[in-house]
């Protein structure tokens, strides 16, 4: 089991890795590209892997697995391959006329040794597309999957160090006492994914090396919809938004829907039916639902609904079977937002619906929270869009849509706030593991004698019209004609 | 004086910045824009105060708080102004195939309301230039500027308040306890230039809050130089970056020299030579240094200096004036590497130099120490410059020159490791004060039916197909369908 296995020697680890980092073998383009293709390969060929050892940490179907997980990281791996180059490439910018005759560059290095530490929902995308990143950059990698997803967990140990560079890239597998024992240590960089109070835990342990940091967090992603939509997609893209990634269990997850009131009742059953149409009458039988991770979680989520202000707010759902770890997806209507679903990230298959007035109203339950990791606005009105893309803050947004501004490798994904710092995917990912460093290049063979001491009233003058590109005024000087 | 002003009510003063970000008034492209130029106006109208200050803080020349200070203050002012509008706007981004059709925008907002601490060596640049990033993002912001340069301190206090928002930009002076009180509230952003030891503090102070930092430290800026370089250009270049900023009291400072072993004697004759040009066979009467900062600093550095195992190997200046705060620019020749001198960032008008074999032994004794702000490497042997720019990591570099890439706005400014977190200047001082929020939109008009349960075999083939970009897949997977049926 993850948590029962020994303790590693952290400083010990920490320091081999960086005598691998030290010798420079993570920084040439071909061990880069070796790792990624060796990443890639193990994910094709072990997906059958895999797919098993999602369906016993989270029982998520194969679909799932391939289109929550299997296929960023493949997509992720392909896209760090071919432009790998392009992003090694030192980038050229604009000179200070200050500095000229010069060249100015901006050269990306790897930042070292760099720690993952991954969320157990989604336990192989969260641990392996940093350490894409962290590759493409030229770190050396210590992983730490979530032991609260063993099978995972246990699949990382025994097939990373099989297919890539084990002295560069290591799993660690453990529980709390682990991790703490690794967070003593200096990393150049910590990648974690997790919740808000865990990641203060580490950033104040990073703070202690000067350790940047990313921190990608969760939050109570809401969902504002109004009257102006399609009933019908928009129904199927909020449940399957909800209920097709670790059913509820992500950080991206619709926390609870805003519905202006008007729309209430039609929204509601429409939901009913299309819950029905995606998992049958008894969700129980579905195939295509995850579970819920573990006992804790599941005791966490009953004790949610079981709140008596909100028990009597059930309009759909409700059942549940511990020894499955099941809960029906259900939806509640109008609990009292002090309630206890509404005051943390509910991360599971329940869905509280809000009635609002409009926009405004929806905007001010958003700000009177932290910032989520994402909002999700569905509404045909342009000016209601803007508005609450001006007007709410959050990692990310969809409008009309739900979750899948994740896929875009373009969009750099991250939280703001309670949600996280920093972002990646794409080239974000090269970046959160990169050092951009600024370097100016100068000749010996043009001098401005105006920079050098005893400083006459005529070198400040010179100074202060090259400085601020007065180049009538420097004639002058230099011509004797300024006083 | 700074650390005497009665303790400001944080929470109160927070409650109020954080209304004023939340009525939406700081976000607008007017208001940015207003600011700047209240920000610009106050630069170019109190220069004469603001050199005062600096007289009075640190002993700096006209010349040297022209520019060192103010004219990159101008710079980041006027060039934001210009560029507001284009660093405002949102960005479109390709999107992938999964979620055609849809557009993908990046759009950046302020991050809230930043607090800004600065620094005594350079007082005005310091607390003004992060100012302009963090006005440009649109944010509310408190600048906490240092109680060691008093005089600075009290000018920010009372010129601010009267070119800018009084509202959403405050001053607010004090000392540790001041600080202490304010790293207490939630930030939504904190800016801090100084220490490594302080950086910590601070950085700890935000973890609390989940407040991203941008921190600028400091470290030892090491000079490697070699004897393929012209030596009474290097001199004069390796000497104005030594002690025409803040005379050594700057975090980009060259901290030592690592000299090529054959270039010693020739380079240390025209250092001397050179600094007597610069600065008289006095430099006492020179009116181009600055002076230590402080007694306390003051008793710092002559302790370095009176090191037994340091003070044999002074071989130019070592004078010293504590009345006057005057240190007169000294060299020293092969300090032995565990001599205290060796093992501080120095901070003051002391440069060692140490005799180095070459390039590999610099780059060992380089990587020994925690990563600091900027290596300078003076050489005009391209493999050597390659070399160092690979083999050694720093927040930045210059090659053949020291200080001067500070100058240009369009290199971020910035320290790794030990030497710091985040970047600034140019774009990047506007980015330290945003998130970039990416959003994606879509339509309902086109579904793609594969995305919703049952999730069949054949569904998952078209899954498969579109998400891998199959697209030949992709036809044949929906033609077999339609065969089924």
């Amino acid at each position: 089991m993850a948590s029962d296995a020994p303790l590693v020697d952290a400083p010990e680890l920490l320091s081999e890795i960086r005598r691998t980092f030290q010798s420079g073998r993570t920084k040439s383009q071909e061990w880069r590209l070796e790792q990624l293709h060796s990443l890639l390969k193990m994910v094709m060929e072990q997906e059958d892997e895999i797919g098993k050892a999602l369906s016993l940490d989270l029982g998520k179907s194969a679909y799932e697995t391939y289109s929550c997980e299997l296929a960023l990281l493949i997509d992720s791996c392909k896209l760090a391959i071919k432009s790998l180059k392009k992003w090694m490439r030192p980038e050229q910018v604009s000179i200070a006329l200050a500095t000229v005759p010069s060249t100015a560059m901006i050269r990306p290095e790897p930042f070292g040794v760099a720690l993952i530490i991954s969320a157990w929902n989604f336990p192989i995308m969260l641990a392996l597309d940093p350490l894409v990143g962290a590759i493409a950059a030229g770190c050396a990698v210590v992983i730490k999957p979530s032991e609260i997803a063993p099978a995972t967990s246990a699949f990382l140990a025994k097939m990373i160090p099989v297919y890539m560079d084990k002295e560069a890239i290591r799993v660690v597998e453990g529980g709390v006492q682990q991790i703490t024992a690794l967070l003593d240590q200096k990393w150049d960089k910590i990648f974690f994914t997790g919740n808000a109070k865990v990641g203060r835990i580490i950033m104040a342990a990073a703070a202690k090396h000067l350790t940047p940091v990313t921190l990608e967090l969760g939050g109570k992603c809401p969902l504002y919809i109004d009257s102006t939509v399609d009933l019908k997609v928009a129904a199927k893209r909020i449940v399957i938004g909800k209920w097709g990634s670790s059913c509820g269990q992500a950080c991206v997850s619709p926390n609870h829907l805003l519905v202006e009131k008007s729309f209430v009742p039609k929204l509601i059953s429409t939901l009913k039916k299309t819950i029905v149409d995606f998992y049958g009458e008894d969700p129980h039988t579905s195939k295509d639902l995850a579970r819920v991770v573990n006992k804790n979680h599941f005791k966490r989520l009953t004790a949610l609904l079981d709140d008596p202000a909100t028990a009597d707010k059930i309009i759909h759902g409700g059942e549940r079977d511990e020894e499955s770890l099941y809960i029906a997806p259900t939806l509640l209507l109008d609990v009292p937002l002090d309630a206890p679903i509404m005051n943390e990230e509910i991360f599971g298959p329940i869905l509280p619906i809000i009635t609002v007035k409009g926009p405004e109203e929806a905007i001010d339950m958003i700000a009177d929270q932290p910032k989520p990791l994402a909002i999700y606005v569905f509404t045909n009105d342009k000016v209601v869009q803007d508005q609450m893309v001006s007007k709410t803050s959050s990692g990310g947004m969809v409008i009309n849509d739900a979750v899948l501004h994740v896929v875009c490798p373009s969009l750099p994904f991250g939280g703001v706030g309670e949600s996280g710092m920093g972002a990646y995917h794409g080239k974000a990912s090269f970046d959160a593991f990169s050092h951009r460093k600024s370097i100016l290049y100068r000749g010996m063979s043009v001098e401005v004698y105006a920079r050098y001491p005893p400083y006459t009233r005529k070198k400040q003058q010179i100074i202060r019209a090259l400085l601020s590109r007065d180049f009538v005024g420097l004639l002058l000087v230099l011509l004797g004609l300024r006083k | 004086m700074a650390t005497d002003v009665p303790l400001v009510d944080a929470a109160q003063l927070l409650g109020e910045l954080r209304r004023t970000f939340s009525s939406g008034r700081t976000k607008s492209e007017k208001w940015r824009s207003q600011q700047l130029r209240a920000l610009l106006k106050m630069v170019t109208e109190q220069e004469k105060e603001i050199c005062k200050a600096l007289t009075l803080d640190l002993g700096k020349s006209e010349y040297e708080t022209y520019a060192c200070e103010l004219a990159m203050v101008l710079d980041s002012c006027k060039l934001a102004i210009k560029r507001l509008k284009k660093w405002m706007s949102p960005e479109k981004r390709p999107i992938a195939v999964a979620t055609i059709p849809s557009t993908a925008i990046v759009h950046p907002e302020p991050l809230g309301v930043a607090l800004v601490v600065s620094a005594w060596n350079f007082p005005i640049l310091l607390a003004l230039d992060p100012l302009v990033g963090a006005v440009a993002a649109g944010c509310a912001v408190v600048i906490k500027p240092s109680e060691i340069a008093p005089a600075t301190s009290a000018f920010l206090a009372k010129f601010i308040p009267m070119y800018m928002d009084k509202e959403a930009i405050r001053v607010v002076e004090g000392g540790v306890q001041q600080i202490t009180a304010l790293l207490d509230q939630k930030w939504d952003k904190i800016f801090f230039t100084g220490n490594a030891k302080v950086g910590r503090i601070m950085m700890a102070a935000a973890a609390k809050h989940l407040t991203p930092v941008t921190l600028e430290l400091g470290g030892k800026c090491p000079i490697y130089i070699d004897s393929t370089v012209d030596v009474k250009v290097a001199a004069k270049r390796i000497i104005v970056g030594k002690w025409t900023c803040s005379d050594g009291q700057a975090c980009l400072s060259p901290n030592h020299l690592l000299v090529e072993e054959c270039f010693v004697p020739k380079l240390i004759s025209t250092l001397k030579t050179t600094m007597v040009e610069f600065y008289g066979e006095d430099p006492r009467t020179s009116k181009d240094l600055a002076h230590i900062v402080n007694k306390n600093h003051f008793k710092r550095l002559t302790a370095l200096l009176d090191d037994p195992a340091t003070a044999e190997k002074i071989i130019h200046g070592g004078e010293r004036d504590e009345k006057s705060l005057y240190i007169a620019p000294t060299l020293l020749l092969d300090v032995p590497l565990d001599a205290p001198i060796m093992n501080e960032e120095i901070f003051g008008p002391l440069l060692p130099i140490i005799t180095v074999k070459g390039p590999d032994e610099a780059i060992d004794i380089i990587s020994k120490e925690p990563k600091p702000l900027a290596i300078y490497v003076f050489t005009d042997n391209k493999a050597v410059q390659e070399k160092m720019v690979s083999e050694t990591s720093s927040g930045g570099m210059v090659i053949n020159d020291a200080v001067v890439h500070f100058l240009c706005p369009h290199l971020p400014f910035g320290g790794v490791g030990e030497s710091g977190i985040g970047a600034y200047h140019g774009k990047a001082s506007f980015d330290a004060f945003s998130h970039q929020k990416s959003i994606l939109y879509r339509g309902f008009t086109v579904e793609v039916y594969a995305r919703y349960p049952p999730y069949t075999t054949h569904k998952l083939k078209v899954i498969r197909a579109l998400l891998g970009r199959d697209f030949l897949g992709l036809l044949l997977a929906l033609l077999g369908f339609r065969r089924q049926e």
